[in-house]
């Protein structure tokens, strides 16, 4: 028996010095180890054997099993492997032919300045609130403190739909006073409020019948022009980087006493001046101040208690200074050219 | 435009560095915007001391010319030149306005040292035709040749040019409100000017009668004075009015423009004795009308206030006077007007008529009334001064002016709450006092009286803030942040979903626009899928924009042939707006254009073009996304300007949500796809919260099905029967093949089932026997037949 199961070890071994390809290999797998093969022959014998025998036999055919399929497996896996390595030396490609385009989608680059701007401010706790773009005279001016007759209002040309009481809104504001009378006059308010406006300019590279606010409120107790400033110094230096400077000037608004416009430190010439700033070294963003009492009031806020700031940026401006935009109107045309040029990532 | 040598009068500033002192008035709140110091260097008067014809000219001269230190050539052309004139001379070194130096040099064969001048070579004058022919300027002075031309002709100032706040207009639009305001900032007192006269006898009584009829003229006030003399004004008079714009005309209406540019009050001279004896001041008649000193006829709105004499208008109140009355260089007798009248009267009247004068600006910004009565002295000071005029003693005067006077109460603590500074009282009074404000202090508690000049101050504590704060300099504020609770901020209602969603359609390859909101009548015909009547506005700017959209589609068509225009293949747009009808119901939509490739690879030809499926693939993704799986589903229908074999609506839970398809050939060629789908629908809709689901652990069986049936059969009526059909086994089932025209008339549509069950393995047998009731009732309900 030991000497059958070693004569078939040979066998086997000088086989597979013939053995040309993987298929060959397979197929003497399937010769000695199949059901019909020399080994399982060899199994059939066992219950001709005694108990004694029959243990001794088996680990001999145990190990024959062994022996052949390991050698089999070891020829086997070598063809396997030159084959691989034969394919892989085949299958090359060209790394430098065209990508398949995925399309990207961009915002519109107003949407960068905006997200940035309410990015930092959720931050700081204010709610992004949005309002009506057809608004009442009442929320666009009255409560603002801009009674009819008023000098302010000839200033913002507004666009009229019914006589004087229904209008395409001429500034953010109104969503400022929506959202104080929800808070009721005894909570605070913390918000901003991004959206479209309207004023009855021609359109040229500096002006917009249709352009962006993004206005902001915070109404609380001991609220100070003071805590205006921090805020602005805070929003401008996210904006426009930790070296940024900021100054506030005496202004006017109907709906803020005192007001103030604010200015930041010119980013191109860093002070200096030059054509970007007029020559003063410094540009202004924004315009601000506390709360007036009057709007307060109509709001249901007492001013012996309350008081707040608000303010108001251009987003169009901002943008315009930021990106080094020259004509107002490359934001309402979408020039596919500029804006996929311009995605990147917001923010960063 | 102020000038600083007038301001001079009122307030010492002699040794103020002017450029200086406009840093601080502009950190103070009046922006000093442009600060010109006119003197013109080496600009001298000359004598013209002999004056030849050049011989190789036609017009031009030979002057010798002395200029103090020596005697020069100048050839110059004006036909005006002679012997014996004084002129302004530019000497070499010299520039003029527009950068023009002058130098010495030949002119046709002659020396020339220098130019003589005329006053538009001097930015001046405007050059025009009228100038121009002029000629030279020829001086009528004392000062000898080789003085500084500039003193003679006022160019020795420093103007200011302000961009004053709206408030503050009427505060510092002239000099002496000017004046008040460096006081405030210098710490100085502000002198005024005089306005003392002698009076005569007779008395305005005696020949005026004056009626107010209306409500509009609270405050009016008048003098009249005799024998005027007309002539040129005083060189003082003359040189201020041109450094404050104003052009001179003669003594007596240069005085009126003077007083007005002294204490912001205009007033109005009429000819006593085109006058008549009668002043009446009512509200004008509906088309009356009136022919105004610029020879032009108005007609009158009833809204507008007229002075009548009686019967006929002899001046729009407030804007204009009328060519009846004027002054002319006859006038002997005058009658003089201070008055107030209405704000926002004058503002429409001025506005409607188009005529926006430097009088009427100042009426329209409201008037100190004590300046009223004190620029109606003042110029019967400077009319007896200047024009020899005799004033008749008394006055007319018509009062109901509102004189409550403003007070404001307030601690310094609440100054300090406002500012987050830390005043003492003691720094309150300095202020105040700087400010010329009146006041008490006791107990703590400041009460102020402000200033009847101060209009742009309302009586409470912020104003007062805002004076003493601007004096105090904002950039010395600390900056600080608010002490409030810490919380994260939200969006508040639909501005996360609209958020969401814009981002999910820039992943998803689509670029945003903003375009506007009012649009064309052209624009707002098409895509008229809703039964929606637009908002037109009543008086737009001009037609192209005078219609609110209700659909964002017209916008994104323009984009669209905007880039197109520029070459560009590819168009993938969305945007997201508000849209309104004519009931003002607002909603808010989500518009989508695509035209063009999707995913390219030409090479290896997998690109994907644009079309119903990949827009539709979109609007499905972004509807899973938002949590609308197994909600939505999409129908066959006609869409306005959109394809009809080529178009859809969508639905969720039935109710119609947008619309998709192809754009129809007859409005534009192109194969364009669109959508539009109502966000503040989406929004309204509630959306399960987000619940994980385990997957199945045990296998799944999957068996394909064809069916033949007619073309126009959808896919869907075989889809829902094999869904109906199967019954809670069948995980799902998707069309994975289409045949068409398989024979006449028919196509096969191949469907893929698959059989799952959470909680166990499914046996061959129970699915055959499910799939084998499948076929069945698909062949028995949906007019198909299982493809042999």
């Amino acid at each position: 028996m030991k000497e059958k199961a070693e004569s078939l070890i040979k066998e086997v071994e000088s086989k597979l010095q013939t053995v040309k390809d993987l298929k060959e290999a397979n197929e003497l797998k399937v010769y000695y180890l199949g059901k019909k093969g020399p080994v399982n022959e060899l199994t059939s014998h066992m219950k001709e054997l005694s108990p004694e025998e029959r243990k001794e036999f088996g680990k001999i055919l145990n190990d024959l099993k062994q022996s052949i399929t390991t050698s089999i497996d070891t020829k086997i896996n070598a063809f396997e492997t030159a084959e691989l390595n034969r394919k892989l030396v085949s299958e090359q490609i060209d790394v430098t032919l065209p990508a398949t385009k995925i399309p990207t989608g961009s915002p519109n680059i107003l949407e960068y300045i905006i997200e940035e701007i309410e990015q930092v401010f959720m931050s700081m706790g204010y709610d992004v609130v949005d309002g009506p773009e057809v608004e009442e005279d009442h929320y666009n001016f009255e409560m603002l403190n801009i009674p009819k007759g008023h000098p302010a209002r000839d200033a913002q040309d507004t666009f009229y739909i019914e006589d004087e009481n229904i209008l395409l809104r001429s500034q953010t504001s109104p969503v400022q006073i929506r959202t104080m009378l929800k808070a009721g006059g005894n909570t605070p308010v913390r918000m901003i409020c991004p959206g479209k406006t309207y004023r009855r300019d021609a359109d040229d590279a500096t002006h917009s019948h249709q352009f962006m606010q993004i206005e902001g409120l915070l109404v609380d107790k001991n609220i100070s022009l003071s805590d205006l400033k921090g805020t602005f110094d805070t929003i401008a230096k996210e904006l426009f980087g930790e070296n940024c400077e900021t100054r506030f000037r005496p202004s006017y608004y109907q709906f803020t006493e005192p007001s103030v416009e604010t200015d930041i430190s010119c980013f191109v010439c860093k002070g200096k001046g030059c054509s970007l700033c007029k020559n003063t070294g410094w540009i202004t963003v924004s315009g601000a101040g506390m709360v007036h009492p009057n709007v307060l009031r109509n709001c249901g806020y007492d001013p012996s208690i309350w008081s707040g700031f608000a303010f108001g940026f251009g987003a169009e401006r901002l943008a315009m200074l930021k990106y080094g935009i020259n004509d107002i109107r490359t934001f309402y045309q979408t020039d596919l050219r500029e804006s996929v040029n311009f995605d990147r990532k917001v923010g960063e | 435009m102020i000038s600083l040598n007038w301001v001079k009068d009122y307030i010492d500033i002699e040794k103020e560095d002017l450029k200086e002192l406009a840093v601080k008035i502009t950190k103070a709140g009046i922006n000093v915007e442009k600060v010109t110091n006119c003197h013109i260097d080496n600009l001298v008067i000359g004598e013209v001391l002999e004056c030849k014809d050049h011989p190789n000219s036609d017009h031009l001269h030979i002057c010798q010319v002395d200029i103090g230190t020596k005697t020069t050539q100048i050839v110059c052309g004006a036909p005006n030149v002679q012997k014996g004139i004084k002129v302004i001379v530019a000497l070499p070194g010299c520039i003029l306005p527009g950068d023009n130096i002058i130098s010495a040099g030949q002119i046709r064969g002659e020396e020339s040292n220098g130019m003589i001048c005329a006053l538009f070579e001097l930015g001046l004058e405007e050059k025009n035709e009228e100038t121009y022919a002029k000629g030279i300027t020829i001086l009528n002075t004392d000062l000898k040749p080789g003085t500084d031309a500039n003193i003679a002709l006022g160019t020795d100032d420093t103007i200011y040019e302000l961009d004053v706040h709206k408030h503050r207009n009427n505060d510092c639009y002239y000099h002496i409100g000017f004046a008040y305001e460096i006081g405030a900032i210098l710490n100085k007192p502000v002198t005024l000017p005089e306005t003392t006269y002698q009076e005569a006898k007779e008395n305005v009584n005696d020949y005026m009668k004056l009626k107010v009829e209306t409500p509009k003229c609270p405050y009016y006030l008048a003098k009249m004075v005799k024998n005027v003399k007309i002539g040129e004004s005083p060189e003082f008079i003359k040189k201020r009015l041109i450094s404050a714009g104003m052009r001179p005309i003669n003594n007596v209406v240069d005085i009126s423009n003077y007083v007005m540019l002294e204490f912001g009050q205009p007033l109005h001279f009429f000819d006593k004795n085109k006058l008549g004896n009668q002043i009446l001041v009512r509200d004008a008649k509906e088309n009356e009308e009136i022919i105004t000193l610029d020879g032009q006829k108005r007609i009158l709105k009833s809204s507008d206030i007229v002075i009548t004499d009686g019967t006929k208008p002899v001046c729009i109140a407030g804007v204009m006077g009328g060519e009846n009355t004027d002054v002319d260089n006859n006038t002997k007798d005058i009658l003089i007007e201070s008055a107030i009248f209405d704000a926002v009267s004058i503002r429409y009247t001025a506005s409607s008529l188009d005529l926006r004068s430097e009088a009427s600006i100042r009426y329209g910004k409201g008037l100190n009334y004590e300046y009223t009565l004190a620029a109606i002295n003042r110029a019967c000071h400077l009319l007896e001064k200047y024009a020899d005029a005799t004033i008749l003693s008394g006055m007319i005067v018509h009062d109901r002016v509102d004189k409550t006077e403003k007070i404001v109460e307030f601690q310094t603590e609440e100054i300090n709450k406002l500012l987050g500074i830390t005043l003492t009282n003691q720094d309150v009074e300095t202020e105040l006092k700087r400010l010329d404000f009146t006041y008490t202090n006791q107990n703590n508690l400041f009460k102020v009286t402000i200033p009847r000049r101060k209009l742009d101050i309302d009586p409470n504590v912020n104003d007062i803030a805002e004076e003493i704060g601007r004096l105090y300099g904002y950039h010395n504020l600390v900056s600080t942040l608010p002490k409030v609770t810490t919380r994260k901020g939200i969006y508040v209602g639909d501005v996360k979903i609209r958020k969401e969603i814009s981002k999910r359609l820039r992943t998803l390859g689509l670029n945003e626009t903003k375009t506007y909101t009012l649009t064309s009548p052209e624009m707002a015909k098409t895509f008229k899928y809703e039964d929606k009547q637009p908002i037109t506005l009543p008086n737009p700017m001009s037609l192209d924009k005078s219609i609110i959209r209700t659909t964002i589609l017209p916008s994104l068509m323009n984009v669209y042939e905007y880039n197109k225009a520029r070459n560009i293949k590819d168009i993938l747009l969305y945007e997201i707006s508000k849209t309104y009808d004519i009931n003002y119901t607002e909603e808010s939509k989500i518009a989508i254009l695509m035209k063009g490739n999707y995913v390219i690879n030409d090479w290896q030809k997998t690109t994907i073009k644009c079309d119903f499926y990949v827009l539709k693939g979109i609007i499905e993704n972004l509807l899973n996304y938002l949590g609308f799986k197994n909600r939505y589903n999409f129908i066959k229908a006609e869409v306005a300007d959109l394809h009809p074999g080529i178009s859809a609506k969508i639905l969720i839970d039935r109710e119609e949500v947008g619309i998709l398809g192809r754009v129809h050939p007859s409005l534009k060629k192109d194969e364009i796809y669109v959508a539009e789908l109502s966000m503040t629908k989406l929004y309204n809709k509630q959306v399960k919260p987000l619940k994980f689901k385990e997957a199945s652990k045990y296998p799944e069986i999957v068996k394909d099905v064809a069916f033949v049936t007619d073309n126009a059969t959808e896919s869907n009526i075989i889809k829902e029967q094999i869904k109906k059909s199967a019954g809670r086994l069948l995980d799902s089932v998707e069309v994975f093949d289409i045949y068409e025209n398989i024979e006449e008339g028919k196509k096969s549509i191949a469907y893929k089932l698959v059989f799952k069950d959470p909680s166990r393995t499914l046996s061959d047998e129970e699915v055959m026997n499910v799939f084998n009731k499948v076929i069945q009732e698909v062949e028995s309900k949906t007019n198909s037949k299982l493809r042999s």
